[in-house]
């Protein structure tokens, strides 16, 4: 087997040194009855072009994004990464090392970890970012136990804004952790929430996204002031970080706690995942913060160096008292992310985020032209939410069989709650004018 | 500015250590220094080329954003050389040995990552038409089948994220079933080995669950008198890791699942060291409820300097019908994802809810998928064989040099404590730091807990007994040098490394977690 060394010859010397006649007394504790005979009902091994051409053809039966006109998002995004970014993350040194545990010898992780976190922070308007979470939802659940830590209340309020999967989310560990959940109805563009109503003196936070499920931008100051009136927070949740090269971040707009799904730099889309969840706070959180960070300090030599700090929040230092069960972050993707946002800089990260504003105002403007549509949302991003005078759903199974993914219909994700008619649809750099026009004629045939 | 205009000036090994002549630079050759990405801002440089959108009306509704964000703009050039001179200074399995116990660092096949960037596997959306996703969810059905036989246990989530998330997961499977039999209030109890990984107890009392301890025996397992004694009416699950994390298997594994369901309770499977048993002992025959698998070990997919993970778990037929959303099915019109809870209930199931948005981790399903199809039935329980074969020669080499605690055989890691270094002056960190001079990654240090100065080794399968060999020759050479008085070699190490020792304490005392613009230097008197 390719993958593996040992030799007979081997392996015959090391038993020999070990004093063990076989390696079937190596594993003389197990007990008997459960020790396999036999192999499992698998099938044999095989070499590298069979399994190549195997998985190919799986592949080969899925659609894939940049195959055709392509409108798809609801919390996952597909933009153009850098050639450079797939390259340098696939180098043996990044891609194959652990968890920095040593830091003598993983300063290239630590050092783009602090400028992600770095990077993290500028883009949110807060003052620090941890090291990632697995993705933008599970990172909206720790957020929501950190609210409860530092307000030690038991109560958040989640906006009808929110991604239905990331309540879900918040609702699996609220109900596990014996927490109590507001949860409004879902918010249609134009039907502004009044969150104020449902904050009351036991709530320990309130969770807003914005640009929202539905695609609205959502003024986050009056809900800050509401919520920090009462003594909770407002953990804002931005699921395309994309649009925060546009728009004013949630830092500046009161938020206490930001959480971020950072796909949309450096990362494909993967078919959800692995995606990498931004995370950041108030500098007076950060001790209650989840998850890894890494700080500044020094070596012996007095050079600058990094290390994992704080980690008596951590499991593997505190156990049942840690702040968070978690261990590993989303590494890999955080560096895809880092180098990703390096290359665009300042002004690339703006120009990018305009160019995906303008691609989705084209698109909005072509398809509410088309006879039976009417677009609902007043302020958006890349995203909006269109009702159709049909299933949402029939359309988007017809476009594809014309060679469009044209958005998500609402009714996917929230069944039987009267939103059959509603469809989600993004644009972003990677469509073109024929593309946008593609959709819009496909959208005509198909009514 | 120490370290300037002292060319050729040598500098002894005794003073501060250093074995190198000091640069100019700061560089030592391939050692290359290299500053923050903010630090090589040039104002009017881009690493990208976009083109500014034609003139039309934003529909931002007046939320534009106003300032600078304080983004550096660097070239693409300078971006490569930056990252590649950053992944310079960082270990890797590709360049060598990495030993760390219970991390399983082993080879990362190449094959899976060009599987991974497919344009059907890695340019798809989760939330497309299920009819043009048709292969991708046959890859989830297929992995979903392979996990299943590996394990002997009837179900699969594949969602969680990571192994603790896995843990989670299971966990509250566990807990939605005595939910279910209306004994949640009635069981508050989770047990945990001493020896368990930190993320178990960490996982319970997410749950609420009060976490007790069991002890472990002189033989570095679960002491199954004192836990028949602390079973009760009121426990819920235990939580126990096999081989367990003295590189041990639980030669009472049966006995006590026995037990434990004698009880009413569950139990739970921390399946980080799978790779010991994978294709020779299937955990569904030793009686376990619950275990995650993690992905990023014994199916090979990279750690990427800490994730992202994959932790798939697998449940007995008494917990199956509490798995989470989504989990595919397959049906009269191809495969289809069960994700929502009007899904589940026309499907009859009753999942505890969902642990992410989407399905789970796809980028990694593909890379443990071609692991395994790769290696197949066969070379799976080859791939035991030899991660055993290779600790345990591990252990028998060097149980003289250093001091072993326990009896063996060991499983797929062999573990030390620190008597050996008794009366040196070093001690198991300083130990662990010089290998790092020896060009090697350390070992697991002080884990598992149970063990004084615990070193957990685990060579895993894809070592050459070559490699192993000399792995084996330089810790027999350190350990001599710590017992013939060579102090220094060890409590100053490392010397040779892009960086010596770190001060963590400094670190903690005062964090500096983001990178600030220097302040504007005073206006020139």
């Amino acid at each position: 087997m390719r993958y593996l060394p040992l030799t007979e010859t081997d392996r015959s010397e090391m038993l020999g040194v070990i004093g063990a006649k076989s390696v079937d007394e190596l594993f003389r504790d197990v007990p008997e009855r459960a020790r396999l005979a036999g192999l499992v009902d698998l099938p044999r091994r095989q070499g590298e072009m069979e399994v190549d051409r195997a998985l190919s053809k799986m592949a080969a039966r899925n659609v894939s994004a940049g195959s055709v006109p392509f409108f798809v998002g609801a919390g996952a995004y597909r933009h153009h990464v850098p050639a450079s970014v797939d390259h340098l993350i696939q180098r043996s040194e990044f891609l194959t090392s652990y968890t920095p545990y040593q830091p003598e010898i993983t300063q290239g992780t630590l050092q783009y970890l602090f400028e992600f976190q770095t990077q993290v922070a500028m883009i949110t308007g807060m003052d620090v970012a941890n090291a990632s979470m697995y993705d933008g939802s599970t990172g909206c659940g720790e957020a929501v136990l950190m609210a409860h830590r530092v307000t030690k209340r038991k109560k958040a309020v989640l906006s009808g804004t929110l991604h239905p999967q990331y309540a879900e989310v918040v609702k699996n560990l609220s109900d596990f952790a014996d927490y109590e959940l507001d949860v409004m109805p879902p918010a249609l563009p134009g039907r502004p929430e009044d969150i104020a109503a449902h904050i009351a003196d036991d709530t320990s936070c309130v969770v807003v996204q914005s640009p929202g499920f539905f695609g609205e931008l959502v003024d986050l100051r009056p809900i800050a002031e509401a919520a920090h009136a009462k003594g909770a927070l407002l953990i804002a949740v931005v699921p395309e970080i994309v649009s925060l090269g546009a728009v004013t971040p949630p830092g500046d707009m009161g938020a206490d706690i930001v959480v971020g799904e950072g796909q949309s730099i450096g990362n494909g889309l993967n078919f959800g995942g692995p995606y990498v969840g931004l995370f950041a706070t108030r500098q007076k959180f950060v001790r209650q913060m989840p998850g890894r960070l890494c700080g500044e300090t020094v070596d012996a030599d007095g050079k600058r160096g990094f290390v994992l700090t704080l980690s008596t929040r951590e499991q593997h230092i505190r156990r049942e008292k840690a702040t968070s069960n978690i261990c590993t972050n989303s590494g890999l993707c955080c560096l895809a992310f880092t180098i990703h946002m390096s290359l665009l800089g300042e002004e690339g990260y703006k120009r990018l985020a305009r160019i995906n504003h303008a691609a989705a105002v084209d698109l909005a403007e072509r398809l509410s032209k088309v006879p039976g549509v009417e677009i609902l949302n007043r302020a958006f991003f890349n995203e909006f939410t269109m009702r159709l005078p049909g299933s949402a759903a029939d359309v988007v199974d017809a476009l594809a069989d014309k060679g469009v993914l044209g958005g998500v219909p609402v009714s996917r994700l929230l069944p039987g709650a009267g939103f059959d008619d509603l469809l989600i649809v993004a644009s972003t750099e990677v469509n073109t004018d024929a593309d946008r026009a593609a959709f819009a004629a496909a959208l005509v045939e198909v009514l | 500015m120490s370290g300037m205009n002292k060319q050729g000036r040598p500098t002894s090994i005794a003073v501060g250590g250093s074995a190198a002549r000091e640069t100019f630079t700061g560089n030592r050759a391939l050692q290359l220094e290299e500053a923050l990405v903010f630090e090589l801002d040039n104002p009017g440089a881009c690493g990208v080329d976009l083109d500014e959108p034609t003139p039309f009306t934003a529909r931002l509704g007046g939320f534009e954003r106003q300032g600078r964000i304080g983004l550096p703009s660097v070239s693409e050039p300078e971006i490569v050389r930056h990252y590649v001179r950053l992944s310079a200074k960082n270990y890797s399995i590709d360049a060598g040995l990495y030993p760390l116990g219970s991390c399983t660092m082993k080879h990362n096949p190449r094959l899976n990552e060009k599987m991974a960037r497919l344009p059907g596997i890695g340019d798809i959306h989760p939330l497309q038409p299920m009819k043009t996703v048709q292969g991708a969810l046959e890859l989830m059905d297929t992995l979903a089948h392979w996990l299943k036989e590996l394990t002997g246990m009837p179900a699969v989530a594949l969602s969680p994220k990571a192994g603790a998330h896995g843990e989670l997961c299971g966990m509250m499977a566990i807990r939605a079933a005595l939910i279910a039999r209306g004994e949640d209030e009635a069981r508050s109890r989770v047990l945990v080995p001493e020896s368990a990984h930190g993320t178990n107890p960490a996982t319970a009392a997410l749950l609420g669950y009060k976490v007790e301890s069991i002890p472990v025996t002189t033989e570095g397992r679960v002491d199954l008198a004192a836990f028949k004694a602390t079973l009760g009416p009121d426990v819920a699950a235990i939580m126990l890791t096999n081989p367990n994390t003295c590189g041990l298997f639980e030669r009472d594994i049966i006995d006590i699942a026995d037990a434990v369901h004698e009880a009413g309770a569950y139990f739970y499977c921390d399946g980080a060291n799978f790779n010991a048993i994978v294709g020779r002992v299937r955990p569904g025959d030793l009686g376990i409820d619950a275990m995650h698998i993690n992905l990023h070990k014994t199916f090979s997919t990279p750690h990427g300097g800490g994730g992202p993970g994959a932790g798939p778990v697998v449940f007995s037929a008494a917990l199956a019908p509490f798995a989470p959303r989504p989990y595919v099915v397959h049906g009269a019109d191809g495969f289809r994802l069960v994700e929502t809870a009007e899904d589940a209930k026309a499907d009859g199931t009753t999942p505890f809810g969902r642990m992410t948005a989407f399905h789970g981790q796809m980028g990694m399903f593909v890379r443990a998928l071609a692991y395994m199809m790769s290696h197949g039935s066969d070379g799976l329980r080859q791939v035991a064989e030899d991660a055993v074969l290779n600790a345990n020669y591990v252990l028998a080499s060097l149980k003289d040099d250093l001091s072993a605690p326990f009896e063996g055989p060991c499983m797929h890691e062999a573990l030390f404590d620190d008597r050996f270094l008794k009366g040196t002056g070093v001690e198991t960190l300083d130990f662990a730091k010089a290998m790092i001079d020896e060009g090697y990654h350390p070992m697991t240090m002080y884990f598992p807990l149970v063990v004084h100065g615990a070193l957990l080794i685990e060579p895993t399968e894809t070592e050459s007994k070559q490699a192993v060999d000399l792995f084996i020759a330089t810790l027999k050479d350190l350990a001599r040098a710590a017992k013939s008085n060579d102090k220094e070699r060890f409590t100053g190490a490392p010397y040779l490394s892009p960086r010596r020792r770190l001060d963590e304490t400094a670190a903690a005392r005062s964090p500096v977690l983001r990178w600030a613009p220097p302040a504007p230097k005073q206006a020139a008197e």
